[in-house]
């Protein structure tokens, strides 16, 4: 019989500065060698589940507890964190805060120094651990020479290297590419079947977590457990929408063409559906959507020729790269992390001078413009509202852009009255930042930007991080700016849904150049680029591939346009 | 400094040097005397002593300006490293006082912080920076003295402002008030 | 921020291979010595020995070319501020008044020529050691080694984190320099002073802020791999002390005690050529 390594016995927990309890009677039994994927919106209380298995809670962050947890069979709450820590090992989601040490090796090593395991010990383990997660080549690397996805696996040997029993991950998926992710869930199954260890991801991003192969799957709301069932019963049910946690969008398809999934289709991943009873249903549907009118392209705004740029004279960051983008566009711009996508908006923007090639505004050639004058025209939205805000009330945020300028006290009023309206603002106007969410803080720096009224707006990762319902409510947002205002607007992102749902083109850097510059739908169904840019092709590919469609490209615009108009109506 | 000394200072101590080394060059020119500026750190560290407390403090003041020398500079002046570690360390003494991150940055603290922050800067400055210039390098006492009663001046002038206001701030968004309405 | 910092390369010379903490041994000493010496004589040797250690070190022009000159500019200037301040200070110190040339206040003295001569001496003395430390020592390193010298592990590991996180903390600040510059926000050196101290803010706020929340993440991250678990801690970057090691650090002590009975033999930290 297996033995559970994880229980909650109807356990509650209230946090010291909060009034009400953030979970409720949680009755929960991860068994050993199990993998478990848990999923909720934000807030539901799934990071206060996995503090609460890590003991951050109740050592760190103080509360009322009723009930137990046993972690390894010791009562959490009287198991010393430093105890837990060598029982349950934490890949937090933030890797460049996880990452202490100076150098990989250094940072893997971290907990060993501090158990004061000697030096020669030290270099065996921190060896054998980089080896397991592919690091070994990168001993010496300083973290700013690392991508985003190598210092998650060096922040996974920095826990492995204890030989923990239970690996945590918090959100492992959130700031990778597809295509690294993909890898990352991969290699967290791999060492999952190497070792035995028992897995616990939380995560959002569903579709992408689901290839890691997980047992089951347990869903938080509002602090309780809806849900606790294996990926196929999940998806032949409608708890992840109502819950608002994304589904598979091979799920969604065919829950829109009419199907009901039961549990045995296996619908869990992709590569075990049977898709074979539903084939005809969905080849009907799609013969039943309307033909697509492509819209007429409106005037040139933006357009970028030859250009050129390398830091050191050498090694070029871009080469060539040539695209036009049109008025009221919504364009994304993507490529795996360190492709050049930040070089090109810091090029367009005027922080950088390109060594060649030039960039054209309605026309005209803005290198003789400086930074500030080109801020006029082309705004800038830094992914971090954060890293961007720096007054502590709204409308001081928002006026500041104008303030600068010159403009009269008067006109600012009424400038930023009516910006606040479009922005859905107007009625915290006289709120302070802090009391906002992420999501409103977001807005208000789209909004400081939008009152400068630019040809042009540039978002940079705009809903990096955010769960379905926070993602849908930036887009739509950004959507309605798009519509309202008639600028332009071009982002960058490694979101393969939010090219998909929210933009008409999307320009892809590999290497420094252009790849691709097509529809998304066209994009996302090509292995050859999908695989060069570190995308991931959609699973609407085999999707319809499985049902015998051969135009999956033709699908999935097909299916895009059907949510959108779904979407618009409800 | 062992056990008093918990993880978060350890890491405010690190991120604040970090913070002050990089604004090393942050500096605002005035326009009235040549050659001197407002040292945009001098209220950072004012900020981050007057949040930890005086071990935080006096790390960030020493460390943060013998690395930040260091690195851009190639040099490092004793004389005036001491002063920004005994700065750090005196504003920090008081840091219970300021109710920073208990959201109770007021009037009253504000005035204390002020008063604290000036004579703190004066014996840094006025005091201990040209005697250890003595001491060491034999300078001249008229042009120490001078020399301390500049920087004195300006950085009780930035901190005044931008530290004051980076407390204000900081005091602000660390509490969350709950009674806020919409309006129309 | 244009200009390069100073950091560290590794070469492969003696110097380079040297524990960190034989080199902050060695670079505490050296400081000291010319700290507490006006002696010329000493200073001349110790400008030597620093040229020549520097050219062990193989360090390159081009890594602190950018620096030196700025340093040279500082000099400069202190050194034309303290003839302006006092331009008899050397009279005091080496009691005898030599006019070369003028007369009144600003008459130009031998003796001040020779005291601004020994702080000119002084500062070359220092500069270069503080080159050779900072390009010849893995920083990684370094922070393993101050353990050794007696500072307390919770010191050394937040020097590890300042380095760690000074690149870090710098890429943030041009990204929010940047993108506040497009929304017309300008550190720039004209305008009055309250707006400059303004536009400061809208950098300096955005930038202090988010890294006070990285705090957190830290200290956190730091707590759920055992930090402070116990007194010591073992460091995987130490490196043993070798032969190197301690006649270096014998010799850096010996030669800051030969070089201050020297300096004080005659009961003057000053060397005085004038009587």
């Amino acid at each position: 019989m297996k033995k559970p390594v994880i229980e909650f016995v109807n356990f509650t927990f209230k946090y010291r500065t909060q009034v009400e309890p953030t979970l409720y009677d949680i009755d929960l039994k991860i068994y050993e060698g199990e993998k478990i994927l848990i999923i909720g919106p934000s807030g539901s209380g799934k990071s206060t589940l996995s503090n609460c298995i890590n003991g951050l809670i109740p050592h760190i962050y103080t509360g009322e507890m009723q009930g137990d947890v046993y972690i390894c069979g010791k009562k959490l709450s009287e198991t010393s964190l430093f105890d837990i820590s060598c029982m349950v090992g934490t890949v937090l989601q933030d890797t460049d805060g996880q990452f202490i040490g100076l150098t990989v090796a250094e940072d893997i090593a971290f907990a060993l120094e501090n158990d004061c395991v000697p030096q020669k010990e030290m270099f065996a383990r921190v060896d054998e651990v980089a080896a397991t997660v592919e690091v070994k080549d990168l001993l010496e690397s300083h973290p700013g020479e690392l991508s985003g996805g190598q210092k998650q696996r060096v922040s996974m040997a920095g826990v492995m290297v204890r030989d923990v029993d239970i690996l945590l991950f918090d959100e492992p998926l959130a700031n990778l590419d597809p295509a690294t992710g993909k890898r990352a869930v991969a290699l967290i199954d791999e060492i999952q079947k190497n070792t035995g260890k028992t897995v616990v991801i939380i995560e959002h991003r569903l579709e992408d977590a689901l290839f890691c192969d997980a047992d089951r799957i347990i869903m938080v709301e509002e602090g309780r457990i809806t849900a606790d069932m294996t990926p196929d019963e999940l998806m032949s049910t409608d708890i992840l929408i109502r819950a608002g946690v994304r589904e598979p969008l091979y799920v969604t398809a065919l829950k829109s063409a009419g199907v009901s999934l039961k549990p045995e289709d296996e619908a869990g991943q992709i590569s075990t559906l049977h898709v074979e009873p539903y084939a005809e249903t969905v080849r009907t549907w799609y013969h039943k959507q309307p033909e697509h009118q492509k819209d007429t392209p409106g005037d040139e705004v933006l357009s970028v020729r030859d250009l050129s740029f390398s830091y050191d004279g050498n090694k070029k960051v871009l080469e060539d790269v040539s695209f036009t983008i049109h008025k009221g566009e919504m364009v994304a711009i993507v490529g795996k992390n360190g492709a050049g996508k930040s070089t090109l908006s810091n090029l367009i923007c005027g922080f950088i001078a390109p060594d060649r090639g030039e960039i054209r505004l309605n026309g005209e050639d803005i290198s003789p413009l400086s930074v500030k004058e080109r801020g006029e025209r082309i705004g800038l939205v830094m992914q971090n509202p954060n890293q961007m805000i720096s007054k502590s009330m709204i409308y001081e945020e928002v006026a500041l852009g104008l303030q600068v300028r010159g403009v009269p006290e008067e006109e600012i009023k009424e400038r930023v009255n009516s910006v606040l309206k479009i922005c859905g603002l107007y009625p915290y106007r006289n709120w302070p930042i802090s009391a906002l969410s992420f999501g409103q803080k977001k807005r208000v720096t789209i909004a400081a930007i939008l009152i400068l009224e630019p040809d042009i707006m540039i978002l940079d990762e705009p809903t990096a991080g955010q769960d379905y319902r926070h993602y849908t409510e930036i887009m739509e947002f950004v959507k309605e700016i798009n519509e309202k205002s008639d600028t332009t607007l071009i982002m960058i992102t490694h979101d393969m849904h939010l090219m998909l749902e929210y933009t008409d083109r999307a320009v892809v850097i590999a290497d420094g150049h252009l790849l691709a510059d097509s529809t998304p739908a066209a994009i996302l169904t090509n292995d050859a680029i999908t695989d060069k840019a570190y995308l991931k092709r959609t699973s609407l590919y085999d999707l319809s591939k499985a049902c015998g469609i051969d135009d999956a490209d033709g699908f999935t615009e097909a299916f895009i346009r059907y949510e959108r108009a779904h979407r618009e109506e409800g | 400094m062992k056990n008093k000394f918990t993880i978060q200072q350890v890491v405010a101590a690190g991120i604040g040097t970090a913070l002050f080394v990089v604004l090393t060059e942050t500096q605002i020119p005035v326009v009235i005397v040549p050659n001197t500026a407002l040292q945009v750190r001098a209220a950072l560290l004012a900020f981050i002593a007057a949040v930890y407390g005086p071990v935080v403090g006096g790390i960030v003041g020493l460390l943060g300006h013998a690395l930040g020398d260091a690195f851009f500079y190639g040099s490092v002046w004793w004389s005036w490293v001491i002063p920004d570690a005994v700065f750090g360390v005196i504003v920090g003494l008081f840091s219970k006082k300021f109710l920073i991150r208990e959201g109770g940055f007021g009037g009253k603290q504000i005035a204390l912080f002020n008063i604290i922050q000036v004579v703190a800067n004066a014996i840094a400055w006025i005091l201990c920076a040209p005697i250890l210039d003595i001491l060491i390098y034999a300078e001249p006492a008229n042009k120490v003295f001078g020399q301390g009663a500049v920087a004195f001046i300006c950085n009780a002038i930035i901190i005044a402002v931008l530290g004051t206001l980076l407390c204000f701030a900081y005091s602000k968004i660390s509490t969350k008030s709950s009674s806020l309405q919409k309006e129309d | 921020m244009g200009r390069k910092l100073l950091s560290y390369e590794q070469k492969d010379t003696w110097i380079d291979r040297l524990c960190g903490v034989t080199k902050l041994i060695f670079f505490l000493c050296w400081s000291i010595t010319s700290m507490m010496t006006y002696d010329t004589r000493v200073l001349i040797i110790m400008l030597v020995i620093s040229i020549i250690l520097f050219k062990i070190s193989k360090t390159q022009w081009s890594q602190v070319g950018s620096v030196f000159k700025f340093i040279l500019f500082f000099l400069c200037i202190n050194i034309i501020a303290i003839y302006l301040f006092s331009p008899a200070e050397g009279v005091k110190i080496y009691g005898t008044e030599t006019i070369l040339l003028g007369s009144g206040r600003y008459a130009l003295r031998a003796e001040q020529l020779f005291y601004e001569f020994n702080i000119i001496l002084k500062y070359f003395t220092v500069v270069p050691s503080i080159f050779i430390f900072i390009v010849t020592t893995n920083p990684s390193e370094f922070a393993a080694s101050m353990n050794r010298v007696g500072i307390g592990y919770n010191a050394g590991y937040a020097v590890a984190i300042a380095l760690r996180y000074i690149p870090d903390i710098q890429g943030d600040f041009r990204k929010i320099r940047n993108a506040q510059m497009a929304r017309g926000i300008e550190m720039s050196k004209k305008g009055k002073l309250t707006d400059r101290i303004k536009s400061t803010t809208a950098i300096i706020f955005p930038l202090v802020f988010s890294s006070m929340g990285r705090i957190d993440t830290i200290s956190t991250a730091m707590e759920l791999r055992s930090f402070g678990r116990h007194k010591k801690r073992t460091w995987y970057m130490a490196r043993p002390l070798k032969r190197n090691d301690y006649i270096t650090i014998a010799v850096s002590v010996l030669f800051m005690i030969i070089a201050l009975v020297i300096t004080y033999a005659d009961g003057s930290r000053f060397y005085n050529p004038f009587i």
